[in-house]
């Protein structure tokens, strides 16, 4: 039992970071109807980021986990102009595809300036953690399911209670409307890109310490991300978290009792499933289009 | 009748053309080297090239993205590699076997997510292509693993070693030139037609009479199954395969090979594949970033060259089509079925659409009786389409029931209703914008029992027809995309006529036309009146409406409010309340 519980806390730690990162994948989908294959890419960036400002340069981790974090902004910015901005007038299709593209790209840049090698990174503190009973809470774990509690609820909090949040609720819902009530469009659609990158990046330093930074993380946490989105409910932010939650859940699981090096093929059974069996996931919204 | 120059209709186009080609190619391996390098490259080409005509199907003509050619050519490679060495059965049935695994992986995958939008095909193939790769690795015992497949054989074929170089490079090659034929005449077929359409616009083909999952389904199946034949002949041409080399980063590798060379043509498929398999090669001082010069060739594609290379000369090549001119029969729906009777033809009753709270239709009854033109009119936000939408089949109606022909079709699907004999148009146009203006009409007239959607040289006729009465046969060549929105509103219109349907609904026709354009939709509505066609519209134009109407069912806020001969309906004060608002209390007094 004590086993269980261990698994299932990691479960949530890892969960909470594909959360974040599904979270980031439903804003875009919402803002801009963009399904972005890069998102993992985000998470892999800021890893990266922290590697070089707090491994190579020495910054203090504190300061190189906000450098990374204001870079990811930015970066989100130069991925919509160059991947998303030129094709928004083409459907979703041409997006997706020049996404694939962006993510390879990155991937591959990032393959050649670092190497296939991984690189360990620490966690966010000294200490190993606490003991609760007969659970070993992990601090990085529990850092990550604390911190991306926090980041929800201001996320929550900016949507629902400030102006900017309203605009960003209305450009998601109605483009058009939006847009004739004076809203920037255009300028929330960056901002919910930047967000989303900044989320993805923030995502990746947290994981960092756990899953060792490499390209391959990319990869993987992008595919786990949609995986989460569907299981959750496409579309739907908290069908984005809890889905990750569930995920990251299932995983840890199967791989401690069923096999290891199979893990990563449980979160897409578990998309499979759900595809077959309830597509608009625990939290759907009816799946149709406005003839 | 002069012979048309329509898509389909010759029953050996192209086979003259692949016959040399394969003589060609034949004789040209039998001069390549026998081994080494060149002959590695063109096995490579030749193979990939198979998967990426997969690709074409798939995501050029049906517009479905599948990100795991790779993993299916893979699956083919496997069967070949591991039938050959472990199983010791002959190579073509060792290739039949992957190519039947290919195609039953590429059913399932398709059936669970082809329902749901695009980018769920993308991301479970893309899960496909990770779990075969960590199985392909993982299942030692079966796959040996990162280690691979060595010593695959190649095959006997009529007595014939295949064993040397040259004899197999000269079948896979004939393997390629025989996909491209297929690809290419299945691009003109009906089923090609129906792929093309659900591309371009899912719910007009939907309602043109198109099985879009089905049509889904088989567009991702025939790709499947060319990956997997691409795959098993790639295994015999290098004889040895390990997972490395069916990863993601092949997939993507076979994606860009269809973009570059452009993705709605065989040919670009082509081209594509050569430019990519030699560049690299040329390239090699890129070696270590090839793979991000590909990934930034995908969007610097997709941004200035969206149709590819080939679709850059195909574009030259279209400004050359002739029109169509020639005697075409007339229509022959018009002169069928000659007298308006009474009979009810469509019979709507209670009908309820609610969305959450909102009763967009609320109990609704309509009553269309046969060879009459009936308008439905209303305020904006009455229900009118919403109406339309529930009884052509793309809403799910909430509660009532809908009879058409003395049949219930209150639960079929779209293109179920379609094939009854129910044809609409939009009131936002939804015509095929990557097809011709013949093609589009030919979709309709090969709707599934038409009486012409047998015969291709009939269907052709009769899409010609039908343009011939919306006065268009003179653009059939035409891409539809490149025609002005009131000429785009008449194909739609004559789509719907070929299908030589029992009721046409006319989701506001008027609707952005200028007047000279208005007055000629009056002449061809009245044109269509009187020879037993049913036709329900929907407007806000009244002056047409007034003019072609038999009978006018008005609603507002989604509930019938007035039901009867246009000079009573329009003069009811209910009506003239919702359009002109009520007069206030003491006005009226």
């Amino acid at each position: 039992m004590s086993d269980f519980l261990q698994l299932v806390f990691q479960g949530l730690g890892i969960g909470a970071v594909y959360a974040l990162v599904s979270l980031g994948f439903v804003l875009l989908i919402r803002a801009a109807s963009v399904v972005n294959f890069g998102q993992g890419e985000f998470s892999m960036l800021g890893a990266y980021l922290l590697v070089v400002f707090f491994n190579i340069l020495g910054i203090n981790y504190y300061v190189s986990i906000v450098l990374s974090v204001v870079i990811m902004a930015g970066f989100g910015l130069i991925f919509a102009y160059t991947t998303y901005w030129p094709l928004r007038f083409r459907g979703g299709l041409p997006v997706i595809i020049s996404t694939i593209g962006a993510s390879i790209f990155l991937q591959n840049m990032v393959l050649w300036i670092y190497g296939p090698s991984s690189v360990q990174i620490d966690g966010l503190f000294d200490s190993d953690g606490i003991q609760v009973g007969e659970v070993f809470l992990a601090s990085q774990y529990l850092a990550i399911i604390v911190l991306a509690a926090l980041l929800v609820l201001m996320q929550y909090l900016i949507f629902e209670k400030t102006l900017l949040g309203k605009k960003l609720q209305a450009t998601s819902q109605d483009k058009e409307m939006a847009s004739l009530l004076g809203i920037p469009v255009v300028t929330m659609i960056m901002i919910t890109f930047a967000y989303s990158s900044a989320l993805g990046g923030f995502a990746g330093i947290l994981v960092a310490p756990i899953l060792f930074v490499s390209v391959n993380m990319a990869g993987i946490i992008t595919l786990k991300a949609f995986a989460a989105n569907i299981i959750g409910g496409y579309g739907s932010i908290p069908g984005a978290i809890l889905g990750g939650l569930a995920l990251g859940v299932a995983e840890t699981l199967g791989a401690a009792y069923i096999s290891v090096p199979y893990k990563d093929a449980f979160a897409f059974l578990m998309l499979l499933a759900f595809l077959m069996v309830r597509p608009q996931g625990l939290f759907g919204e009816k799946i149709s289009e406005k003839a | 009748m002069t012979a048309q120059q329509g898509p389909g209709a010759n029953p050996w186009r192209g086979l003259p053309a692949a016959g040399l080609a394969i003589i060609v190619v034949l004789v040209g391996a039998s001069f390549a080297p026998a081994q080494g390098y060149y002959l590695n490259i063109l096995m490579q080409a030749a193979t990939y090239a198979i998967g990426v005509l997969g690709l074409v199907v798939v995501l050029g003509y049906c517009g479905q993205i599948s990100i795991a050619q790779a993993a299916f050519f893979g699956i083919g490679a496997y069967a070949v590699a591991l039938g050959t060495v472990d199983f010791h059965v002959n190579f073509f049935v060792a290739l039949l076997a992957g190519v039947v695994l290919s195609g039953i992986c590429g059913l399932i995958l398709g059936l669970g997510t082809l329902r749901l939008g695009g980018h769920y095909l993308g991301m479970i193939t893309i899960s496909f292509q990770q779990i075969l790769t960590l199985v392909l690795t993982n299942w030692i015992d079966f796959t040996h693993g990162p280690d691979g497949v060595r010593n695959v054989l190649r095959p006997t074929l009529f007595g014939i070693s295949l064993d040397g170089g040259n004899a197999y490079l000269g079948l896979i090659m004939a393997a390629t030139v025989l996909v491209t034929l297929f690809v290419w005449r299945l691009k003109t077929s009906r089923l090609g037609r129906a792929m093309q359409a659900v591309r371009d616009n899912e719910l007009a083909a939907s309602t043109s009479g198109i099985n879009v999952y089905g049509t889904k389904v088989v567009a991702f199946g025939i790709s499947a199954v060319l990956g997997a034949i691409g795959g098993g002949l790639f295994a015999g041409g290098f004889r040895y395969i390990s997972p490395d080399q069916f990863s993601f980063g092949d997939s993507i590798v076979m994606l860009t090979m269809a973009l570059l060379g452009g993705v709605t043509s065989p040919f670009g498929a082509l081209v594509g594949t050569v430019a990519l398999v030699l560049l690299p090669e040329w390239l090699r001082f890129l070696k270590q970033v090839y793979l991000a010069v590909y990934g930034a060739s995908v969007i610097l594609i997709m941004v200035f060259l969206p149709d590819g290379l080939w679709g850059f000369i195909d574009i030259r090549m279209r400004k050359r089509v002739k029109p169509v001119t020639g005697d075409v029969a007339p229509l022959p729906l018009l002169a069928q079925k000659g007298e308006a009777t009474d009979e009810p033809v469509l019979v709507v009753a209670g009908l309820a659409k609610h969305f959450g709270g909102l009763k967009a239709v609320d109990g609704v009854d309509v009553t269309v009786r046969r060879g009459t033109v009936h308008a439905l009119i209303g305020p904006n936000g009455s229900g009118k389409t919403t109406f339309i939408n529930v009884v052509t089949g793309l809403y799910e109606a909430t509660g009532g029931k809908i009879t058409f022909v003395g049949k219930d079709i209150t639960t079929l699907a779209p293109h179920n209703r379609n094939r009854a004999g129910l044809a609409r148009t939009y009131q936002n146009i939804r015509v095929f914008r990557g097809m011709t203006v013949l093609e589009n009409v030919m979709i309709g007239a090969e709707r599934e029992g038409n009486d012409v959607a047998k015969d291709p040289q009939a269907v052709v006729a009769r899409a010609l027809a039908a343009l011939d009465f919306v006065e268009m046969r003179g653009d059939a060549h035409r891409l539809v995309g490149d025609l002005s929105y009131g000429h785009q509103r008449y194909v739609e219109i004559a789509r719907a006529l070929a299908a030589s349907p029992h009721t046409l609904l006319l989701d506001e026709p008027a609707a952005g036309l200028n007047l000279t354009e208005k007055v000629e939709l009056g002449n061809l509505l009245k044109r269509l009146k009187g020879h037993g066609l049913t036709i329900m519209i929907i407007d806000h134009d009244m002056n047409l409406v007034e003019q072609v109407a038999d009978h006018i069912t008005v609603l507002n806020f989604g509930k019938r409010i007035a039901d009867g001969k246009p000079q009573d309906v329009l003069s009811h004060p209910d009506v003239i309340a919702a359009y002109l608002g009520e007069p206030r209390k003491n006005e009226a007094a």
